[in-house]
């Protein structure tokens, strides 16, 4: 059985692993989280502005918003991460220091807030037109009603799809290793990468793995459970009525009961 | 038919509902002009029902009338003033308008499906506003259930609820967009029973409907609309007993 010997010990070498966990926990996994946490948000930011703008009825704003989410869809991640993470190095380092962090976080939710606006267009054009009528018909101002009813209702169905997008946040904020990181600024791809490298095996990259699962796998079941919770746990059980008991609802008793009653 | 007849007015709130003036009304979507010629007016605190086929321009009329989609030629007044040149926001606060869907909003409770337009179009605190939505809720009989969501709610106590939210508004004038043909028809009756009720009570309504009975019943005045134009209108009597197009003794006769 020496294949399966050596299977695991590239992939599951547990002595491998155990000396690169404190390094995947304390720096690797906080710094994952950190980027794909403050990318994401940024990201929703950025992409509910888009969806605003994309759901206008001025092309001056639609058309930029379509512009823009073609092209950070259609960019490779590495890409437009490398762009914007060199070509604003030195703009970047008179503002935050020479941590590439702040500009790997703005590309992360660049590319992110793309998807998140499509998302968020989707959920907001998915709402019933009568919402927003119902709402002018009462006098409310189209931005009142988008902000009061609309968008409220388009966020909650589109939640599923933004965990799907957190996801992606998550493994992509592996790329930003490429514009070179300290050793405390490592993410959990690169100390797994580091450790694999040192060691000459790739056991402390499957920890890694381990530990995007880790943040991934549970998220989807939560957000699946949410998900059933908000479409039928809010609804009150009440036992059933007739609808022949209505019509009395509508006869206050001080009427005299005519041939309606 | 459901309808039997409205049910005398003692006491109670009453509203002052204004005078409704359409006159040679054009509207259109796109190229296709829906309504081509369209006067009628609702004198304050009588009610007019509205019947023809589907695709008369009935509710097109209605959604001209408060603005929802702007009207081509023609006016539309109500009071003194000309609604086509008020704010459109202004004049939907004086025109409350039901929806044959409801439109309820699914995450606001009864009572703050009511209480909404309140706080945000006439900025009342919030307890001021969650007074006067209970208020409406108990008028259409609904107090006991302020707190549910519209969808554990029947469809006319849903539609009522719709009334009441537009009622909160104080408006002039009411429109109902065939307010019941979306409902079980053991829940018509309610809704019936509660517009007839706000025509006693003086608001000034504009009632597209087929429910004949209602019209017969309730109606003030019946204007019988056809391909975009008004057809005949009169007292239900002239309409249902004595019609004189052709137009609209075939339209009866199929729906009676």
């Amino acid at each position: 059985m020496d294949w399966l010997d050596n299977i695991i010990k590239t992939f599951f070498d547990f002595g491998a692993m155990a000396k690169v966990l404190p390094q995947l926990l304390g720096i690797g996994l906080v710094n994952t989280l950190v980027i794909s946490v403050f990318a994401t948000v940024l990201g929703i930011f950025f992409g509910m502005i888009l969806a605003v703008m994309g759901v206008s009825k001025t092309a001056w704003l639609r058309v930029p918003a379509r512009v823009y989410t073609d092209i950070f869809r259609g960019l490779p991640a590495i890409l437009t991460i490398l762009l914007i993470g060199q070509g604003f190095a030195k703009f970047s380092q008179q503002l935050f220091g020479p941590s590439p962090y702040p500009l790997g976080i703005l590309a992360l939710s660049l590319i992110a807030s793309a998807y998140i606006g499509e998302i968020f267009r989707a959920g907001i054009q998915s709402v019933d037109r009568g919402q927003l009528e119902a709402c002018r018909a009462l006098g409310m101002s189209y931005g009142s009603a988008m902000r009061l009813v609309v968008i409220p209702q388009g966020i909650r169905r589109v939640l599923p799809a933004m965990v799907n997008q957190f996801i992606a946040i998550v493994k992509d904020s592996s790329l930003v290793y490429f514009l070179g990181l300290l050793t405390s600024e490592r993410e959990l791809f690169r100390v797994g990468q580091d450790a694999a490298v040192l060691t000459g095996n790739l056991s402390p990259l499957v920890l890694a793995g381990l530990f995007y699962l880790i943040i991934t796998v549970p998220l989807t079941h939560l957000v699946n459970y949410f998900d059933n919770k908000f479409r039928t746990g809010r609804r009150k059980a009440t036992p059933p009525k007739s609808g022949l008991e209505e019509v009395e609802e509508t006869l206050s008793p001080t009427l005299t009961r005519g041939e309606n009653a | 038919m459901t309808y039997t007849s409205p049910v005398p007015v003692a006491d109670g709130h009453f509203y002052a509902g204004s005078r409704l003036e359409i006159q040679n009304l054009v509207m259109a979507y796109g190229d296709v002009e829906v309504l081509k010629d369209v006067s009628l007016t609702v004198e304050p605190g009588t009610t007019t029902c509205i019947i023809g086929p589907s695709g008369s321009g009935k509710s097109t009329l209605l959604r001209g009338v408060n603005r929802l989609h702007e009207p081509k030629a023609g006016s539309v007044r109500i009071a003194d003033d000309d609604a086509l040149k008020l704010q459109p926001d202004v004049l939907r606060r004086r025109v409350g308008l039901v929806f044959q869907h409801f439109n309820l909003f699914p995450d606001h409770t009864a009572l703050q499906n009511v209480a909404l337009a309140l706080r945000n179009v006439k900025k009342m605190p919030k307890a001021e506003a969650e007074r006067i939505a209970l208020e409406r809720l108990t008028e259409v009989g609904l107090a006991e259930r302020a707190d549910h969501r519209p969808r554990d709610l029947s469809g006319g106590q849903q539609q009522r609820v719709a009334i009441a939210r537009a009622l909160a508004m104080e408006p002039e004038v009411m429109l109902f967009d065939e307010a019941t043909s979306a409902l079980d028809p053991e829940l018509v009756k309610g809704v019936l029973n509660l517009m007839a009720e706000l025509g006693q009570r003086g608001m000034s309504m504009l009632v597209v409907t087929h429910e004949m009975n209602f019209a017969r019943k309730v109606a003030d005045q019946v204007v019988f609309m056809d391909e975009g134009y008004v057809v005949e209108a009169g007292t239900p009597d002239e309409l249902f007993d004595h019609p004189k197009s052709d137009r609209l003794r075939l339209f009866l006769s199929e729906v009676l």
